[in-house]
C-alpha cells in the first residue's frame, strides 16, 4: 500500500482494476468502455532506492519480486517508449527448458516453473499453453547434440528425449517427413512441458503486480545519463529530470550497450534485429512447437489460430528495427520445405525487435566493476522465457548483497575469465 | 535490399557478402596477456550510430574491405579496402577466408 501522497500525469487513475469472475461479468454486460486502469502513472520523485531501467519484462519481474519477495517498494522503472514496447512486446513467446549446459538447464527450468505459477501468482491469465516442443535434426551432428542435450536435460530431472521421424509425424502432422526431401528429418528432441505463453500478458501482469505494491512504472521516460562518483552510482539522468540513486539495474536488452557506456562497463555484446512473422489465423491443426535448425525456423499456432513463424537473426549488427523482403521471402521457403500444406496461407504482418546478442548464447546477470550498477542483460533471442526467474533472482540480489548460485555462473566477468557457457548448440535458432 | 560498394566489384546486394563486425586492434600474441586477448575476443563497442567494420566480399571476389556505417539507419557513408587487417596483413593483400575467423559469416 502506497505510504506517500503521490500526483499523477495524464488521465489520473481512479481505482486500480480487481480482477474477479463477478467484475468479468459486470463488464461483460456493461458496454465494457468502464474498464479501469491497470498501472498508475505519476510524477517523477527526486529520489527512489532502486532504479530500473526498462520496461520490459525483465524490468518488470525484477521490479515485482523486488517489491512481493523482498518489501523494497520505494522503486521506479523507467521506460523511453512504452510497456513491452522492446522485444518483450515482439518476441515469438517460446518457453522451454531443454538448454545444453547444467547451468543453463537449471536456470531456465527455475523460469518455467515459476511460468507455471504465474497467472495464479499474478491473477492475470497469462495463457501458458504446455503444447510441447520439438527440435529437428536434419543431419548427424545435430542428432549427436539432440542426444547430447536429452542426456543433461534427464540427469536434471527436465522431461527430454530424442524421437523418430513417426513420432514426429504423430505429434505434428503437416510435417514433411518423408526421405526424399532435401533436408529429410531424422529425428527430434522433445520437450513436452515447452510451450507458448500470451507475452503481453506478461508484461501486463508483472506491471499490475509491481503497481499495487507501489513500484512507480513511467512510460515516456528516457534514461540520458547516469553519473558515479568515487566509483559508486549516485544519480540517474532522465528527459523527465533528474533522480538521486544508489542502485541501478540495466534492463535494456538490445540498447543494453548504450546504458553501459553511460558509467564506462563494457560487455560482450552486439545488437541485431530478429524478425518474425505471422499469418492469417485457422482453425487448430498444430499442437507442438516445432524448430528446425538447419532451416533457420520456427513455427508454432498461436491460441487465436495465427501461425508464427521465427528464424536466427539478422546477418549483420544494427540497432535498425525494419523487416525485409529478403527475409520474409526466405523464411516462406523454408516454412514451406518444412510443412509444404501451408503454400496457401497468407502472411498477416511481419516485424523485427532487438536483441543483444552475447558470444556464449548466455546472458550477462549480476553486479559489475561499478557499485550499485547491475546488469541483466545480454538476452539475445531467448529472455522471454527467462523473464520470472532472473527477476527473481536479480531481486534477490539487489536486496542481500549476494549473488544467488543460480546465476552465479552468468556474471558479466566470465568472459575475460575464460569461463564461458556455451549454449549455441540450444539457442542458434533466436527463440 | 541494401546494397554496398565493394572497392573491387562496385555495388552488390547485401546478401552477397559476410559479416566481420566492428575494427578491433590485435594485440600481439607474443605478448599479450590473457585478459587482454579475451577482451579483444569477446568485448564490442557495438555502437548506435558510427560504426568502422569488416566485411567479406563472400559470393563476389572474395576479398576482404572496411565500411563506415551508421547502425540506426543503415547508410554507408564509405568503402575502403583494408587498411587494418586484423592478422597484419599489408593493405590490398589477397587475403582469404582461411585467414581469419570468420564464424559470424556462417549465418
Ligand atoms: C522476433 C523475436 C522473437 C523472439 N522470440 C523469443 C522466444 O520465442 N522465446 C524467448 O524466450 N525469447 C524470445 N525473444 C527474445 C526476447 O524477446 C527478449 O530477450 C526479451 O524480451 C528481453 O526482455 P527485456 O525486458 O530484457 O528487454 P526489452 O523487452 O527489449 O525491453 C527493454 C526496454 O528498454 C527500453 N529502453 C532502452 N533504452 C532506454 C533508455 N535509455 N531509457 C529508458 N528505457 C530504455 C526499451 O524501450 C525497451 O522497452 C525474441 C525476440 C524477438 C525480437
Ligand atoms: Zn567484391
Amino acid at each position: 500500500m502506497r505510504s506517500r501522497a503521490r500526483h499523477t500525469i495524464g488521465r489520473p487513475a481512479r481505482k486500480i482494476a480487481g480482477f474477479s469472475a463477478a467484475a468479468l461479468v459486470r463488464h461483460g454486460l456493461g458496454e465494457a468502455t468502464d474498464w479501469p486502469r491497470v498501472w498508475r502513472a505519476h510524477e517523477l520523485e527526486r529520489s527512489y532506492d532502486v532504479v530500473i531501467v526498462g520496461g520490459g519484462i525483465h524490468g518488470l519481474a525484477a521490479a515485482y519480486y523486488l517489491a512481493s519477495r523482498h518489501g523494497i517498494t520505494n522503486v521506479a522503472v523507467l521506460e523511453k517508449g512504452y510497456l513491452g514496447g522492446g522485444g518483450s512486446g515482439r518476441n515469438t513467446a517460446i518457453a522451454r527448458s531443454n538448454y545444453l549446459t547444467p547451468e543453463g538447464v537449471a536456470f531456465y527450468d527455475r523460469s518455467l516453473k515459476l511460468y507455471e505459477n504465474l497467472s495464479a501468482e499474478l491473477n492475470f491469465n497469462i495463457m501458458f499453453s504446455q503444447r510441447g516442443h520439438m527440435t529437428l535434426a536434419h543431419n548427424d551432428s545435430s542428432l549427436r547434440t539432440m542426444r547430447w542435450r536429452a542426456e543433461v536435460n534427464k540427469l536434471q530431472g527436465i522431461e527430454s528425449e530424442v524421437i523418430g521421424p513417426e513420432e514426429i509425424k504423430r505429434l505434428a502432422p503437416p510435417i514433411d517427413v518423408s526421405a526424399d526431401t532435401r533436408f529429410p528429418i531424422l529425428g527430434a528432441l522433445y520437450h513436452p512441458p515447452g510451450g507458448i505463453i500470451r507475452h503481453d500478458a506478461v508484461v501486463w501482469g508483472y506491471a499490475r503486480g509491481a503497481d499495487r505494491y507501489g513500484v512507480q512504472l513511467h512510460q515516456q521516460t528516457e534514461v540520458l545519463g547516469i553519473e558515479t562518483s568515487g566509483g559508486q552510482v549516485q544519480k540517474v539522468r532522465t528527459s523527465r529530470g533528474d533522480i538521486a540513486t544508489k542502485t541501478v539495474l540495466n534492463c535494456t536488452a538490445g540498447w543494453s550497450s548504450l546504458i553501459n557506456d553511460m558509467v564506462g562497463v563494457r560487455a560482450p555484446i552486439t545488437t541485431s534485429p530478429l524478425q518474425a512473422a505471422v499469418t492469417e489465423p485457422v482453425k487448430p491443426f498444430l499442437d507442438a512447437v516445432v524448430v528446425s535448425g538447419s532451416l533457420h525456423v520456427y513455427v508454432s499456432q498461436t491460441a487465436r489460430g495465427e501461425l508464427v513463424f521465427g528464424a536466427s537473426v539478422d546477418p549483420f549488427a544494427q540497432y535498425s528495427m525494419r523487416g525485409s523482403l529478403d527475409f520474409i521471402e526466405g523464411l516462406a521457403g523454408n516454412v514451406l520445405t518444412l510443412m509444404p500444406g501451408l503454400s496457401k496461407m497468407r502472411l498477416l504482418r511481419q516485424w523485427g525487435g532487438l536483441c543483444d546478442m552475447t558470444p556464449d548464447y548466455s546472458p550477462l546477470m549480476g553486479t559489475t566493476d561499478v557499485d550499485g550498477f547491475l546488469v541483466d542483460i545480454g538476452w539475445g533471442t531467448y529472455g522471454f522465457k527467462a523473464g520470472p526467474v532472473s527477476g527473481e533472482q536479480m531481486a534477490e540480489l539487489i536486496a542481500t548483497g549476494r549473488t544467488p548460485a543460480l546465476i552465479e555462473p552468468f556474471g558479466i566477468g566470465r568472459f575475460l575469465a575464460g569461463r564461458l557457457v556455451g549454449e549455441k548448440g540450444a539457442a542458434s535458432v533466436g527463440h | 535490399m541494401m546494397h554496398l560498394d565493394c572497392p573491387w566489384c562496385g555495388y552488390r546486394n547485401v546478401s552477397e557478402f559476410g559479416y566481420l563486425g566492428e575494427l578491433r586492434e590485435r594485440p600481439d600474441p607474443a605478448t599479450t596477456t590473457r585478459e587482454e586477448w579475451r577482451a579483444y575476443l569477446y568485448l564490442r563497442r557495438n555502437p548506435a550510430g558510427r560504426l568502422e567494420e569488416g566485411w567479406y566480399h563472400r559470393a563476389g571476389c572474395r576479398r576482404y574491405f572496411e565500411a563506415v556505417r551508421d547502425t540506426t539507419d543503415n547508410t554507408v557513408s564509405e568503402t575502403r579496402p583494408p587498411t587494418r587487417h586484423p592478422d597484419g596483413h599489408d593493405e590490398g593483400e589477397h587475403a582469404t577466408a582461411g585467414d581469419l575467423d570468420v564464424t559470424s559469416v556462417s549465418v
